[in-house]
């Protein structure tokens, strides 16, 4: 198998995916003639011209509502966000459109969407541009997070995602896009939407991962492995509908559990996993859920405060540590 | 080398001590031993003694002022010492000092893990001046087992007495690989148990062997794991009244006899001057003997049985009620009882009781008969699973054999724990107790064997 | 260029409701422009007086005429009727409301039938509608029965949202009528990615977008108005100016009033009509559509209407006078259009007492219908979150 970037393998799942349906098309700031302000989508404007791969103002208000109502007239948008961080002037749209039309019409206009782009901590832009948000789409039934952590996991499950009929956040980790792994040239080799990966097997505790915390929680199981310490990576994969399943078959094996995030801790991913955890799997806990989060601050500046704020392979040893009682 | 002196814990609910008086004063040599000032506790006033030689060198708090658990309130050390760093340190209330305080200054605080005064447990013989040489993980409470979920779940599963286990987790909480020991055999087990099933059908819970209390001079015990049937009536009691589930019994008893025999002995020793409530403490003592399932404890995931009986004695005093123990009144004549409660009772008004004195009855009695009062319901003093209210003594008319008589009348109330101890069980240690009083005799002449 | 419709009434219009306002400032009208080239009609000269008013009321009359004659009677009466239909029907919700059979938000239509029936009147089935939560009349003008839009108001499982929208979200997919919306303004984004889905797939399909002005002053507005032009979307954009915002008047929260002029700063075509007058409504509803069909360009029309009831059925209405309300009573769409219809024999008094039973009765019927219809099933609640649930 070939060994691309995370950035080639999102950009070969879209390319594939418009090639494969007519009714599928990329809009947002600088998708096209600009080539993508990250380069997911490089190349795809040659291929597949302006009627499908459509440069937005910078609207994203406008141009997510846009999207959600073709895809009520039988459409399947992508749209790009150039950072999440921007999705927050679309929110009303994603909401209360994308995510209620469903139901609120008895089942009459589903949405097949993709709100996708980059998100989670940058490098040093501060606190605007650096932050995670998939705590807030997570909380609406209606949408469906995920937030893939290797290149073969980001194609299979933005494939998924835009076969989907249902809107998806689809975020991709901004620090990630030059991740190197091996990914599939199958054009059909799609990775379910709500299954977890387990990337690694332990029987001493489990680590909870997503997004940029899966190669950091790796690291720290090699880490730990080494103090005779066994760790089960678990990645979600998605966050809703999160697979809860396999998360609490982890913990019952291990009894103990550790979950990353680089969210702020407060109402996030983590907390819910925990108590997903208290409630399906207390008699099998030999230690309280300890959560490993971002700082509960805005994003700073400074490189040394920026690191403060993310968390680490330290912190994930130290907290394992904790919960294995060595 | 100088040491701080900390504001020591001197009973088991104290969360503040008052300084009440300095004994020593700044520049004093002391002694190891010596007593250098006396704390005010909740419960009592306390000597608090200098646990090695030197000078007093600084004194952090006035008399009249408290201090919290931990906190440094006095320095000894040489004469020449330089105290300035401990000085620094002083004025931090330091229940729990961060390790970087604890490395720079090996021997600087109390009690370290002992931080949350709330801990419920019990006091050791009350050092008056800490110092600590490390910081060791407070022991689990026999009150409160700490365990995570799966080793109880496991241990459940596999028959281990988890209070059989001392646990290696923060705090001692008893976690998956303490279990796992036990279960391998590999030790980690505080000593064998016995099961519920191996209870002696004789009347002292016996049958294993006793463990001692953690409080000087109380009753040995011996935990028996409670049935799911015990456990269930606890529970469900629990939730149809407060924490303490308390019914009450009361009886009429024949008092002519007692009071005779009261009147005989102090005639014999004048100076002893008998009370009633001496004979009632003995009966109950004797009636406990007899129903050794009154004399118990709840506790949480058993039920204690004590071999001995141990008479907590309500005493009023200015700042309130207290109860002085009487240790093994079942093995005390009526004359040693009353010399202890009377030297007891004076010590509890001058506020001189050592918690030990006070704590750890496994029954009390409260009499409240010299203020004319008829009848009255206490209420248990936890942990006990009992406590006997004593109303006054008066001439009635009874019926006997069908004709009326005056007879002298005393009403008791019986408080019982009804997680520990049913209906039935109570009411025949209070048969037990009337037919002692009615008929003295028993406590003074034991039944021979 | 001035456009052909040049002769459309709206002078009148707004002599008549700036005197009713108490105001006397003039004000400039955007004209309809065609594709590409702006045009403003800009005439200061129309200025309120009494005297170019009735100037003005005898144009308005020979427009009418006009109107009348290039529509059959059929089509005509058929108006009549949809708009009594919608009166009564939205009178009989107001006595549910009160009643206790309608929960939650109730918006009602009075005085507005005009705007909705008159531009619905020129879609072909196929069209799409969006709209916001002042929909009721909208969705049975679209074609979906009042039986099913009453059942839903219910709260029925035999509702045209199964029970799950009520009064602000009725959808039929059968119909294209896409829903009502409950966030102000939400609808305009995606009524532009419907029309933009109808471009995409090579259809002539229109996409009517119904909102009040009050949402014109939300973003969303603007950023539609923007890409709509930009990607010539057949788009057409209708401002229901009922000249308030819940309790607020457009004087209060708008500092240009005049929202057809807005269009200028995206270059889209517009007009402003009189919304009372369910022809001249039909008539620039008629070219917006051309517009949309034939060149896929969008158009952004300004309605001036006025509702007759409160905001919503909670309303207290103390923001506005009883004489106010009267005033605009006199032009009600539903007299007016009566008024013509009888005046050129189209419909006697008698046709119309006729025809005012069988409302009645089909009304009736909606209630029945609605009362005896089940309530959804339990299980719904966890129904339709998802359309491809794990």
């Amino acid at each position: 198998m070939p060994v691309i970037t995370m950035r080639d393998a999102l950009n070969q799942a879209l390319r594939e995916e418009l090639q494969r349906d007519g009714n599928v098309f990329l809009m947002g700031e600088e998708v096209a003639a600009y080539q993508g302000a990250y380069k997911v989508t490089r190349g795809l404007l040659e291929e597949f011209g302006d009627k499908r791969v459509i440069d937005t103002p910078i609207t994203e208000l406008g141009f997510a509502g846009l999207g959600v109502g073709a895809a009520m007239a039988g459409l399947r948008p992508i749209v790009e966000f150039m950072t999440f961080n921007f999705s927050i002037l679309a929110t009303d749209q994603i909401i209360n459109s994308a995510a209620k039309m469903l139901y609120m019409s008895g089942g009459q206009f589903k949405i097949p969407i993709v709100f996708r782009g980059p998100g989670g901590s940058a490098f040093q832009v501060s606190s605007q541009h650096s932050q995670a948000l998939e705590s807030w789409f997570a909380y609406f039934p209606g949408l469906k997070v995920v937030m893939p952590s290797t290149p073969a996991d980001a194609k299979g499950l933005l494939k998924s995602a835009i076969r989907d009929d249902d809107p998806v956040i689809f975020i991709e980790q901004e620090r990630m896009y030059g991740m190197k792994g091996q990914v599939s040239e199958d054009p059909e080799l799609i990775i379910p939407i709500g299954k977890a990966d387990v990337k690694r097997e332990g029987s001493d505790a489990t680590i909870v991962a997503r997004s940029l915390m899966v190669p950091l929680a790796l690291k720290a199981a090699e880490e730990l492995e080494k103090d005779g310490i066994s760790c089960e990576v678990i990645d979600p994969r998605t966050i809703r509908p999160l697979d809860i399943e396999t998360i609490v078959a982890s913990v019952k094996k291990t009894n103990r559990a550790v979950i990353a995030e680089e969210s702020h801790p407060f109402c996030g991913v983590a907390a819910e996993i925990s108590a997903e955890i208290t409630e399906q799997a207390f008699d099998y806990l030999d230690a309280p859920v300890r959560r490993v989060s971002g700082a509960d601050v805005p994003m700073p500046y400074a490189k040394n405060l920026e690191n403060l704020a993310v968390p680490g392979v330290a912190q994930i040893i130290a907290a394992v540590r904790e919960v294995a009682y060595v | 080398m100088a040491n701080q002196v900390v504001m020591p814990k001197l009973s088991p609910t104290m969360e503040e001590g008052q300084l009440s008086r300095w004994l020593k004063k700044e520049g004093d040599t002391v002694s190891m031993g010596e007593p250098i000032a006396e704390i005010d506790t909740d419960k009592a006033t306390m000597e608090m003694q200098a646990l090695g030689n030197g000078v007093l060198r600084k004194i952090l708090i006035k008399e009249g002022e408290s201090a919290p658990l931990g906190q440094v309130i006095a320095i000894i050390g040489e004469a020449d010492e330089d105290i300035s760093s401990l000085l620094q340190s002083a004025p931090v209330a330091a229940p729990k000092a961060s390790k970087d305080a604890e490395d720079n200054q090996p021997v600087a605080t109390a009690d370290e893990d002992n931080g949350s005064s709330a801990v419920e447990a019990p006091a050791k013989t009350a050092p008056a001046l800490n110092v600590v040489e490390e910081a060791s993980p407070e022991p689990q409470s026999p009150d409160r087992l700490v365990v995570s979920p799966i080793a109880a779940r496991m241990a459940a599963e596999a028959g281990v007495n988890l209070s059989s286990l001392s646990g290696s987790g923060p705090g001692g909480r008893i976690i998956k690989r303490d279990v796992e020991a036990a279960m391998s055999g590999a030790g980690n087990s505080k000593g064998s148990q016995p099961s519920a099933t191996q209870r002696p059908a004789s009347g002292m819970k016996s049958g294993a062997p006793a463990k001692e209390s953690a409080i000087t001079g109380a009753s040995p015990y011996r935990d028996v794991p409670m049935s799911e049937m015990r456990r269930t009536i606890a529970r469900r009691l629990v939730t149809s009244i407060g924490p303490v589930p308390h019914f009450f019994l009361t009886t009429e008893v024949e008092m002519d006899r007692a009071a005779d025999l009261r009147q005989a002995l102090n005639e014999v020793y004048p100076q002893q001057k008998l009370s009633l409530n001496d004979i009632i403490v003995k009966a109950v003592a004797w009636a406990l003997m007899q129903n050794p399932d009154v004399n118990a404890s709840f506790q949480d995931k058993v039920v204690r049985y004590y071999e001995r009986a141990d008479i907590g004695v309500a005493v009023a005093t200015d700042n309130g009620l207290i109860t002085p123990v009487i240790r093994a009144a079942e093995s005390k004549s009526i004359s040693e009882i009353n010399s202890e409660i009377r030297e007891l009772a004076e010590r509890a008004r001058a506020r001189k009781l050592a918690p030990d004195e006070y704590t750890g009855a496994t029954f009390s009695v409260s009499n409240l008969g010299m203020y004319g009062i008829d009848e009255f319901t206490a209420v248990i003093n936890p942990p006990e699973g009992a406590i006997l209210a004593v109303g006054a003594m008066a001439p009635k008319p009874i019926v006997k054999n069908n004709a009326i008589q005056i007879s002298q009348i005393m009403r008791v109330t019986m408080s019982c724990d009804h997680r520990v101890i049913d209906g039935a069980v109570g009411a025949q240690f209070l048969q037990s107790f009337k037919k002692a009083m009615e008929n003295p005799l028993r406590l003074i002449v034991p039944e021979s064997a | 260029m001035i456009p052909d419709d040049a002769t459309r009434p709206w002078r009148d219009l707004v002599n008549y409701l700036l005197m009713s306002n108490g105001t006397t400032e003039a004000s400039s009208r955007a004209g309809a422009k065609d594709q590409g080239a702006a045009s403003v009609v800009n005439d200061q000269a129309a200025a309120a007086s009494p005297s170019a008013a009735t100037k003005d009321a005898k144009k308005l009359k020979a427009d009418q005429k006009r109107r009348l004659e290039a529509i059959d009677h059929e089509t005509l009466i058929g108006l009549f009727r949809q708009m009594l239909l919608v009166r009564r029907f939205e009178e009989k919700c107001a006595e549910s409301y009160s009643l206790g059979k309608i929960g939650g938000f109730c918006h009602l239509y009075i005085g507005q039938e005009a705007v909705g029936i008159g531009a619905l009147s020129v879609l072909r089935p196929d069209d799409y509608v969006l709209t916001s939560y002042r929909e009721h009349g909208q969705a049975i003008a679209k074609g979906i029965s009042p039986d099913a839009v009453m059942a839903e108001l219910y709260g029925k499982a035999t509702g045209c949202s199964g029970g799950k929208g009520g009064s602000m979200h009725m959808f039929d997919s059968s119909v294209n009528f896409l829903g009502g919306h409950g966030i102000v303004g939400g609808q305009i984004p995606l009524a532009t990615g419907v029309a933009f889905a109808s471009k995409y797939q090579g259809t002539d399909k229109v996409t009517l977008c119904f909102f009040g002005e009050a949402a014109v002053n939300q973003g969303a507005f603007h950023e539609s108005l923007n890409m709509a032009q930009l990607w010539k979307l057949p788009c057409i954009y209708i401002c229901e100016n009922n000249q308030y915002g819940m309790g607020t008047s457009l004087e209060r929260a708008m500092s240009l009033q005049d929202v057809a002029q807005k269009a200028c700063a995206y270059d889209i075509a517009s007009e402003f009509v009189d919304g009372m007058d369910v022809l001249a409504v039909r008539e620039a509803a008629q070219r917006a559509v051309e517009r949309a069909r034939t060149k896929s360009l969008p158009t952004l029309l300004e309605f001036r209407t006025y509702r007759f009831m409160g905001h919503s059925m909670s309303d207290p209405g103390n923001y506005r006078t009883r004489m106010e309300i009267e005033k605009h009573q006199e032009r009600d769409p539903l007299k007016l259009f009566r008024a013509t219809l009888e005046e050129e024999e189209i419909l006697t008094p008698a046709k119309i007492a006729t025809m005012e039973e069988e409302v009645k009765a089909e009304v009736a019927k909606a209630v029945r219908f609605a009362e005896e219809s089940p309530e959804p099933e339990p299980g719904e609640l966890n129904t339709n979150v998802y359309a491809n649930p794990l």
